[in-house]
Protein backbone atom coordinates (compact mmCIF):
# COMPACT_ATOMS: atom_id res chain seq x y z
CA UNK A 1 0.00 0.00 0.00
CA UNK A 2 1.38 3.36 -1.02
CA UNK A 3 0.30 5.17 2.16
CA UNK A 4 2.31 2.79 4.31
CA UNK A 5 5.37 3.17 2.08
CA UNK A 6 5.07 6.94 2.59
CA UNK A 7 4.62 6.41 6.33
CA UNK A 8 7.73 4.23 6.43
CA UNK A 9 9.78 6.88 4.61
CA UNK A 10 8.50 9.60 6.99
CA UNK A 11 9.48 7.48 10.01
CA UNK A 12 12.95 6.77 8.58
CA UNK A 13 13.51 10.49 7.97
CA UNK A 14 12.16 11.46 11.40
CA UNK A 15 14.34 8.87 13.11
CA UNK A 16 17.47 10.04 11.30
CA UNK A 17 16.54 13.66 12.08
CA UNK A 18 16.26 12.74 15.76
CA UNK A 19 19.58 10.88 15.68
CA UNK A 20 21.39 13.81 14.11
CA UNK A 21 19.87 16.70 16.06
CA UNK A 22 19.48 15.37 19.60
CA UNK A 23 22.30 15.70 22.13
CA UNK A 24 21.22 13.06 24.66
CA UNK A 25 22.56 9.58 23.92
CA UNK A 26 19.31 7.89 25.02
CA UNK A 27 17.43 10.15 22.59
CA UNK A 28 19.81 9.13 19.82
CA UNK A 29 19.06 5.46 20.53
CA UNK A 30 15.31 6.21 20.52
CA UNK A 31 15.81 7.83 17.11
CA UNK A 32 17.56 4.67 15.95
CA UNK A 33 14.65 2.49 17.06
CA UNK A 34 12.18 4.78 15.25
CA UNK A 35 14.27 4.46 12.08
CA UNK A 36 14.30 0.68 12.58
CA UNK A 37 10.48 0.57 12.72
CA UNK A 38 10.25 2.77 9.64
CA UNK A 39 12.56 0.51 7.63
CA UNK A 40 10.57 -2.57 8.59
CA UNK A 41 7.30 -0.89 7.57
CA UNK A 42 8.89 0.07 4.25
CA UNK A 43 10.05 -3.46 3.45
CA UNK A 44 6.78 -5.16 4.43
CA UNK A 45 4.69 -2.61 2.51
CA UNK A 46 6.65 -3.35 -0.67
CA UNK A 47 5.77 -7.04 -0.38
CA UNK A 48 2.04 -6.37 -0.07
CA UNK A 49 -0.26 -7.14 -2.98
CA UNK A 50 -3.77 -5.73 -3.06
CA UNK A 51 -6.68 -7.99 -1.99
CA UNK A 52 -4.48 -10.89 -1.02
CA UNK A 53 -4.09 -12.75 2.23
CA UNK A 54 -1.31 -14.05 4.45
CA UNK A 55 0.90 -16.82 3.00
CA UNK A 56 -0.54 -19.70 5.02
CA UNK A 57 -1.79 -22.47 2.79
CA UNK A 58 -4.78 -24.65 3.61
CA UNK A 59 -7.95 -25.84 1.91
CA UNK A 60 -9.32 -22.33 1.40
CA UNK A 61 -6.08 -20.71 0.23
CA UNK A 62 -4.59 -23.00 -2.34
CA UNK A 63 -2.66 -21.30 -5.09
CA UNK A 64 -0.09 -18.62 -5.66
CA UNK A 65 -2.54 -15.98 -6.88
CA UNK A 66 -4.13 -15.60 -3.43
CA UNK A 67 -1.20 -14.84 -1.14
CA UNK A 68 1.27 -12.01 -0.61
CA UNK A 69 5.04 -12.23 -0.95
CA UNK A 70 6.48 -14.29 1.96
CA UNK A 71 10.10 -13.20 1.49
CA UNK A 72 9.89 -9.62 2.90
CA UNK A 73 7.93 -10.92 5.91
CA UNK A 74 10.61 -13.52 6.58
CA UNK A 75 13.38 -10.92 6.32
CA UNK A 76 11.67 -8.44 8.65
CA UNK A 77 10.81 -11.18 11.15
CA UNK A 78 14.46 -11.84 11.95
CA UNK A 79 15.46 -8.20 11.57
CA UNK A 80 13.13 -7.16 14.42
CA UNK A 81 14.73 -9.62 16.83
CA UNK A 82 18.23 -8.48 15.84
CA UNK A 83 17.04 -4.88 16.28
CA UNK A 84 16.18 -5.57 19.94
CA UNK A 85 19.59 -7.13 20.62
CA UNK A 86 21.44 -4.26 18.92
CA UNK A 87 19.36 -1.66 20.80
CA UNK A 88 20.15 -3.41 24.10
CA UNK A 89 23.85 -3.46 23.22
CA UNK A 90 23.79 0.27 22.44
CA UNK A 91 22.02 1.00 25.73
CA UNK A 92 24.71 -1.00 27.53
CA UNK A 93 27.35 1.18 25.93
CA UNK A 94 25.34 4.23 27.03
CA UNK A 95 25.36 2.99 30.65
CA UNK A 96 29.12 2.39 30.48
CA UNK A 97 29.74 5.84 29.01
CA UNK A 98 27.63 7.41 31.75
CA UNK A 99 29.54 5.51 34.44
CA UNK A 100 32.85 6.77 33.11
CA UNK A 101 31.99 10.35 32.16
CA UNK A 102 28.89 11.04 34.35
CA UNK A 103 27.22 12.62 31.37
CA UNK A 104 24.88 11.58 28.56
CA UNK A 105 25.54 14.64 26.41
CA UNK A 106 27.13 13.59 23.14
CA UNK A 107 29.11 16.86 23.07
CA UNK A 108 31.07 15.75 26.13
CA UNK A 109 32.66 12.93 24.18
CA UNK A 110 35.27 14.69 22.11
CA UNK A 111 37.84 11.99 21.52
CA UNK A 112 36.83 11.37 17.93
CA UNK A 113 36.14 14.99 17.03
CA UNK A 114 38.29 16.63 14.40
CA UNK B 1 -12.49 2.94 5.11
CA UNK B 2 -9.28 0.96 5.66
CA UNK B 3 -7.38 3.85 4.08
CA UNK B 4 -8.90 6.29 6.58
CA UNK B 5 -7.95 3.95 9.42
CA UNK B 6 -4.36 3.75 8.19
CA UNK B 7 -4.18 7.55 7.81
CA UNK B 8 -5.33 8.02 11.42
CA UNK B 9 -2.84 5.40 12.65
CA UNK B 10 -0.09 7.03 10.62
CA UNK B 11 -0.83 10.49 12.03
CA UNK B 12 -0.71 9.10 15.58
CA UNK B 13 2.59 7.34 14.80
CA UNK B 14 4.15 10.52 13.40
CA UNK B 15 2.97 12.53 16.41
CA UNK B 16 4.42 9.86 18.72
CA UNK B 17 7.71 9.97 16.79
CA UNK B 18 7.88 13.76 17.14
CA UNK B 19 7.07 13.42 20.84
CA UNK B 20 9.75 10.75 21.29
CA UNK B 21 12.30 13.06 19.69
CA UNK B 22 11.36 16.38 21.27
CA UNK B 23 9.93 15.44 24.69
CA UNK B 24 12.31 16.61 27.44
CA UNK B 25 11.17 13.93 29.92
CA UNK B 26 12.98 10.73 28.94
CA UNK B 27 10.30 8.47 30.44
CA UNK B 28 7.60 9.95 28.18
CA UNK B 29 9.92 9.74 25.18
CA UNK B 30 10.53 6.03 25.81
CA UNK B 31 6.81 5.28 26.17
CA UNK B 32 6.09 7.24 22.98
CA UNK B 33 8.61 5.13 21.06
CA UNK B 34 6.85 2.03 22.42
CA UNK B 35 3.53 3.39 21.08
CA UNK B 36 5.05 3.62 17.58
CA UNK B 37 5.95 -0.07 17.62
CA UNK B 38 2.54 -1.09 18.97
CA UNK B 39 0.70 0.78 16.19
CA UNK B 40 3.14 -0.60 13.63
CA UNK B 41 2.06 -4.11 14.64
CA UNK B 42 -1.57 -3.16 13.83
CA UNK B 43 -0.41 -2.00 10.40
CA UNK B 44 1.39 -5.30 9.80
CA UNK B 45 -1.92 -7.10 10.34
CA UNK B 46 -3.50 -4.88 7.69
CA UNK B 47 -0.57 -5.71 5.38
CA UNK B 48 -1.43 -9.44 5.77
CA UNK B 49 1.80 -10.26 7.63
CA UNK B 50 0.63 -11.78 10.94
CA UNK B 51 4.03 -13.34 11.71
CA UNK B 52 5.71 -9.94 11.65
CA UNK B 53 2.85 -8.41 13.66
CA UNK B 54 3.33 -10.94 16.47
CA UNK B 55 7.05 -10.30 16.63
CA UNK B 56 6.67 -6.55 16.58
CA UNK B 57 3.95 -6.52 19.25
CA UNK B 58 6.01 -8.67 21.61
CA UNK B 59 9.42 -7.14 20.97
CA UNK B 60 8.88 -3.58 19.85
CA UNK B 61 6.42 -2.52 22.49
CA UNK B 62 7.28 -5.01 25.23
CA UNK B 63 10.93 -5.92 25.55
CA UNK B 64 12.46 -2.83 23.91
CA UNK B 65 10.56 -0.53 26.26
CA UNK B 66 11.65 -2.60 29.26
CA UNK B 67 15.29 -2.53 28.20
CA UNK B 68 15.10 1.26 27.81
CA UNK B 69 13.46 1.57 31.24
CA UNK B 70 16.11 -0.58 32.92
CA UNK B 71 18.75 1.67 31.39
CA UNK B 72 16.99 4.82 32.57
CA UNK B 73 16.66 3.38 36.07
CA UNK B 74 20.34 2.45 36.14
CA UNK B 75 21.39 5.92 35.00
CA UNK B 76 19.19 7.58 37.60
CA UNK B 77 20.75 5.37 40.28
CA UNK B 78 24.28 6.31 39.25
CA UNK B 79 23.18 9.97 39.25
CA UNK B 80 21.74 9.64 42.77
CA UNK B 81 24.91 8.01 44.08
CA UNK B 82 27.14 10.78 42.76
CA UNK C 1 23.85 26.87 12.12
CA UNK C 2 26.02 25.26 9.47
CA UNK C 3 25.48 21.93 11.21
CA UNK C 4 21.69 22.18 10.95
CA UNK C 5 22.04 22.97 7.26
CA UNK C 6 24.20 19.90 6.70
CA UNK C 7 21.66 17.73 8.52
CA UNK C 8 18.83 19.08 6.38
CA UNK C 9 20.82 18.51 3.18
CA UNK C 10 21.53 14.92 4.29
CA UNK C 11 17.86 14.27 4.95
CA UNK C 12 16.83 15.80 1.62
CA UNK C 13 19.24 13.46 -0.15
CA UNK C 14 17.84 10.54 1.82
CA UNK C 15 14.30 11.45 0.75
CA UNK C 16 15.39 11.80 -2.88
CA UNK C 17 17.00 8.38 -2.60
CA UNK C 18 13.87 6.79 -1.17
CA UNK C 19 11.44 8.62 -3.47
CA UNK C 20 11.63 6.05 -6.31
CA UNK C 21 10.08 3.54 -3.88
CA UNK C 22 6.94 5.67 -3.93
CA UNK C 23 6.79 6.67 -7.58
CA UNK C 24 8.53 4.04 -9.66
CA UNK C 25 8.05 0.77 -7.82
CA UNK C 26 4.52 -0.01 -8.82
CA UNK C 27 2.47 -1.93 -6.29
CA UNK C 28 3.14 -5.52 -7.23
CA UNK C 29 0.49 -7.07 -9.41
CA UNK C 30 1.93 -10.52 -8.92
CA UNK C 31 4.60 -12.32 -6.95
CA UNK C 32 8.19 -12.07 -8.05
CA UNK C 33 9.58 -15.19 -9.70
CA UNK C 34 11.51 -16.36 -6.64
CA UNK C 35 8.48 -15.98 -4.38
CA UNK C 36 6.31 -17.67 -6.97
CA UNK C 37 8.59 -20.68 -6.83
CA UNK C 38 8.50 -20.68 -3.03
CA UNK C 39 4.71 -20.37 -2.90
CA UNK C 40 4.03 -22.98 -5.58
CA UNK C 41 6.60 -25.53 -4.48
CA UNK C 42 6.69 -24.88 -0.72
CA UNK C 43 3.66 -26.82 0.51
CA UNK C 44 4.38 -29.94 -1.55
CA UNK C 45 8.13 -29.86 -1.26
CA UNK C 46 8.50 -29.08 2.44
CA UNK C 47 5.03 -29.85 3.81
CA UNK C 48 4.81 -26.55 5.68
CA UNK C 49 1.50 -24.67 5.74
CA UNK C 50 3.03 -21.39 6.80
CA UNK C 51 5.23 -20.26 3.93
CA UNK C 52 7.00 -17.59 5.98
CA UNK C 53 8.23 -20.41 8.20
CA UNK C 54 9.31 -22.39 5.14
CA UNK C 55 11.34 -19.41 3.90
CA UNK C 56 12.86 -18.62 7.31
CA UNK C 57 13.76 -22.17 8.30
CA UNK C 58 14.59 -23.92 5.07
CA UNK C 59 14.87 -21.86 1.91
CA UNK C 60 16.75 -19.07 3.70
CA UNK C 61 17.90 -21.21 6.62
CA UNK C 62 21.52 -20.17 6.37
CA UNK C 63 20.54 -16.51 6.83
CA UNK C 64 18.58 -17.44 9.95
CA UNK C 65 21.61 -19.27 11.33
CA UNK C 66 23.63 -16.11 10.74
CA UNK C 67 21.05 -13.92 12.44
CA UNK C 68 20.94 -16.21 15.47
CA UNK C 69 24.73 -15.89 15.58
CA UNK C 70 24.41 -12.08 15.52
CA UNK C 71 21.94 -12.30 18.38
CA UNK C 72 24.42 -14.45 20.32
CA UNK C 73 27.25 -11.99 19.76
CA UNK C 74 25.12 -9.04 20.91
CA UNK C 75 24.09 -10.98 24.04
CA UNK C 76 27.71 -11.85 24.75
CA UNK C 77 28.66 -8.19 24.43
CA UNK C 78 25.95 -7.12 26.87
CA UNK C 79 27.03 -9.80 29.33
CA UNK C 80 30.64 -8.72 29.01
CA UNK C 81 29.93 -5.06 29.72
CA UNK C 82 27.41 -5.45 32.53
CA UNK C 83 29.09 -8.32 34.33
CA UNK C 84 31.28 -6.64 36.93
CA UNK C 85 28.81 -4.78 39.10
CA UNK C 86 26.57 -7.73 39.77
CA UNK C 87 28.19 -8.92 42.99
CA UNK C 88 28.58 -5.86 45.17
CA UNK C 89 25.16 -4.26 45.44
CA UNK C 90 22.22 -6.44 46.22
CA UNK C 91 20.42 -4.52 48.94
CA UNK C 92 17.50 -2.08 48.53
CA UNK C 93 15.39 -4.39 46.42
CA UNK C 94 11.77 -3.38 46.93
CA UNK C 95 9.13 -6.09 46.85
CA UNK C 96 6.30 -6.01 44.31
CA UNK C 97 2.71 -5.72 45.51
CA UNK C 98 0.56 -8.74 46.40
CA UNK C 99 -1.50 -8.22 43.24
CA UNK C 100 1.52 -8.51 40.97
CA UNK C 101 2.92 -11.54 42.80
CA UNK C 102 -0.38 -13.46 42.79
CA UNK C 103 -1.06 -12.54 39.17
CA UNK C 104 2.38 -13.73 38.21
CA UNK C 105 1.92 -17.08 39.95
CA UNK C 106 -1.33 -17.49 38.03
CA UNK C 107 -0.17 -16.24 34.64
CA UNK C 108 3.40 -17.49 34.35
CA UNK C 109 2.60 -21.14 33.47
CA UNK C 110 0.04 -19.98 30.91
CA UNK C 111 2.51 -17.57 29.30
CA UNK C 112 5.21 -20.25 29.10
CA UNK C 113 2.66 -22.69 27.65
CA UNK C 114 1.66 -20.09 25.03
CA UNK C 115 5.31 -19.62 24.10
CA UNK C 116 5.84 -23.36 23.64
CA UNK C 117 2.59 -23.59 21.65
CA UNK C 118 3.69 -20.79 19.35
CA UNK C 119 6.99 -22.33 18.44
CA UNK C 120 5.70 -25.90 18.14
CA UNK C 121 2.99 -24.74 15.71
CA UNK C 122 5.32 -22.52 13.70
CA UNK C 123 4.74 -24.49 10.51
CA UNK C 124 0.92 -24.41 10.84
CA UNK C 125 -0.10 -21.04 12.25
CA UNK C 126 1.42 -17.54 12.33
CA UNK C 127 4.34 -17.54 14.71
CA UNK C 128 7.40 -19.63 15.25
CA UNK C 129 10.67 -19.81 17.08
CA UNK C 130 11.38 -16.12 17.27
CA UNK C 131 7.91 -15.17 18.51
CA UNK C 132 7.71 -18.10 20.92
CA UNK C 133 11.12 -17.31 22.36
CA UNK C 134 10.13 -13.70 22.88
CA UNK C 135 6.88 -14.72 24.63
CA UNK C 136 8.85 -17.01 26.97
CA UNK C 137 11.31 -14.20 27.68
CA UNK C 138 8.43 -11.85 28.53
CA UNK C 139 7.05 -14.48 30.93
CA UNK C 140 10.39 -14.71 32.72
CA UNK C 141 10.52 -10.90 32.72
CA UNK C 142 7.19 -10.83 34.57
CA UNK C 143 8.66 -13.24 37.13
CA UNK C 144 11.72 -11.00 37.54
CA UNK C 145 9.51 -7.94 38.04
CA UNK C 146 7.31 -9.67 40.61
CA UNK C 147 10.12 -11.19 42.69
CA UNK C 148 13.12 -8.99 42.23
CA UNK C 149 15.33 -11.10 44.49
CA UNK C 150 14.96 -14.18 42.32
CA UNK C 151 18.13 -15.74 40.97
CA UNK C 152 18.01 -16.89 37.38
CA UNK C 153 20.11 -20.03 36.99
CA UNK C 154 22.83 -18.76 34.66
CA UNK C 155 24.42 -22.14 33.99
CA UNK C 156 21.02 -23.58 32.98
CA UNK C 157 20.56 -20.70 30.51
CA UNK C 158 24.06 -21.31 29.23
CA UNK C 159 23.40 -25.00 28.66
CA UNK C 160 20.01 -24.44 26.98
CA UNK C 161 21.51 -21.81 24.72
CA UNK C 162 24.61 -23.68 23.67
CA UNK C 163 22.93 -27.09 23.31
CA UNK C 164 20.11 -25.73 21.14
CA UNK C 165 22.63 -23.84 19.01
CA UNK C 166 24.74 -26.98 18.60
CA UNK C 167 21.74 -29.17 17.73
CA UNK C 168 20.60 -26.54 15.21
CA UNK C 169 23.88 -26.89 13.34
CA UNK C 170 23.88 -30.70 13.72
CA UNK C 171 20.40 -30.90 12.17
CA UNK C 172 21.62 -28.65 9.36
CA UNK C 173 24.51 -31.03 8.69
CA UNK C 174 22.14 -34.05 8.87
CA UNK C 175 20.12 -32.35 6.14
CA UNK C 176 23.30 -32.01 4.12
CA UNK C 177 24.16 -35.67 4.58
CA UNK C 178 20.74 -37.32 4.25
CA UNK C 179 18.71 -34.93 2.06
CA UNK C 180 19.22 -32.17 -0.46
CA UNK C 181 21.37 -29.60 1.33
CA UNK C 182 22.32 -27.72 4.46
CA UNK C 183 19.25 -27.29 6.73
CA UNK C 184 17.09 -29.34 4.38
CA UNK C 185 14.15 -30.59 6.44
CA UNK C 186 13.31 -33.61 4.34
CA UNK C 187 15.48 -36.21 6.06
CA UNK C 188 12.49 -36.84 8.33
CA UNK C 189 9.18 -37.97 6.78
CA UNK C 190 6.97 -35.07 5.71
CA UNK C 191 3.83 -36.62 7.22
CA UNK C 192 0.28 -35.47 6.59
CA UNK C 193 -0.03 -31.89 5.41
CA UNK C 194 -1.46 -29.73 8.21
CA UNK C 195 -0.77 -32.03 11.16
CA UNK C 196 1.43 -31.12 14.11
CA UNK C 197 3.97 -33.85 13.33
CA UNK C 198 4.59 -32.97 9.73
CA UNK C 199 6.93 -30.90 7.61
CA UNK C 200 9.98 -33.01 8.42
CA UNK C 201 12.49 -31.28 10.65
CA UNK C 202 10.89 -27.80 10.59
CA UNK C 203 9.19 -28.09 14.04
CA UNK C 204 12.43 -29.39 15.57
CA UNK C 205 14.55 -26.61 14.06
CA UNK C 206 12.04 -23.93 15.04
CA UNK C 207 11.79 -25.29 18.60
CA UNK C 208 15.57 -25.13 18.90
CA UNK C 209 15.53 -21.55 17.56
CA UNK C 210 12.79 -20.73 20.07
CA UNK C 211 14.76 -22.12 23.01
CA UNK C 212 17.90 -20.34 21.87
CA UNK C 213 16.21 -16.97 21.32
CA UNK C 214 14.31 -17.29 24.61
CA UNK C 215 17.47 -18.14 26.58
CA UNK C 216 19.40 -15.30 24.95
CA UNK C 217 16.72 -12.68 25.62
CA UNK C 218 16.36 -13.87 29.23
CA UNK C 219 20.13 -13.49 29.49
CA UNK C 220 19.94 -9.88 28.21
CA UNK C 221 17.12 -9.00 30.63
CA UNK C 222 18.86 -10.76 33.52
CA UNK C 223 22.08 -8.84 32.90
CA UNK C 224 20.15 -5.58 32.67
CA UNK C 225 18.28 -6.29 35.91
CA UNK C 226 21.21 -7.54 37.94
CA UNK C 227 23.22 -4.44 37.10
CA UNK C 228 20.55 -2.23 38.73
Amino acid sequence: MLIITVLGIILVVLGLWGMLTQKNIIKIIIGFSIMDTGTHLLIVSIGYIKDRTAPIMDKAVGNASQVIDPVPSALVLTAIVIGLAVTALMLTYAIKLFEIRKSLDINDFKELKW
Amino acid sequence: MITLFIVVLGIIMIMAALMAIYQKNLLSAIVASGVISLLASVIYILLAAPDVAMTEAAIGSGLTTIVFLYTLNKINKIKAKK
Amino acid sequence: MVKQLFIIITLVFLVIMLLPLMTEVKPFEDLSLVSQKYVNAGPDELGSQNLVTAVVVTYRGLDTLGEVAVLFIATAGIGFFLRKKAVEEKDMKSKASVLVRTGTALLLPLILLLGVYIFLHGHLTPGGGFQGGVVIASGILLLMLAQSDIKINISLLYWIESLSGAFYVIIGILGLALAGGFLDNRFLPLGDFGRLFSAGAIPIIYSLIGLKVGAELVGILNNMQRSQ
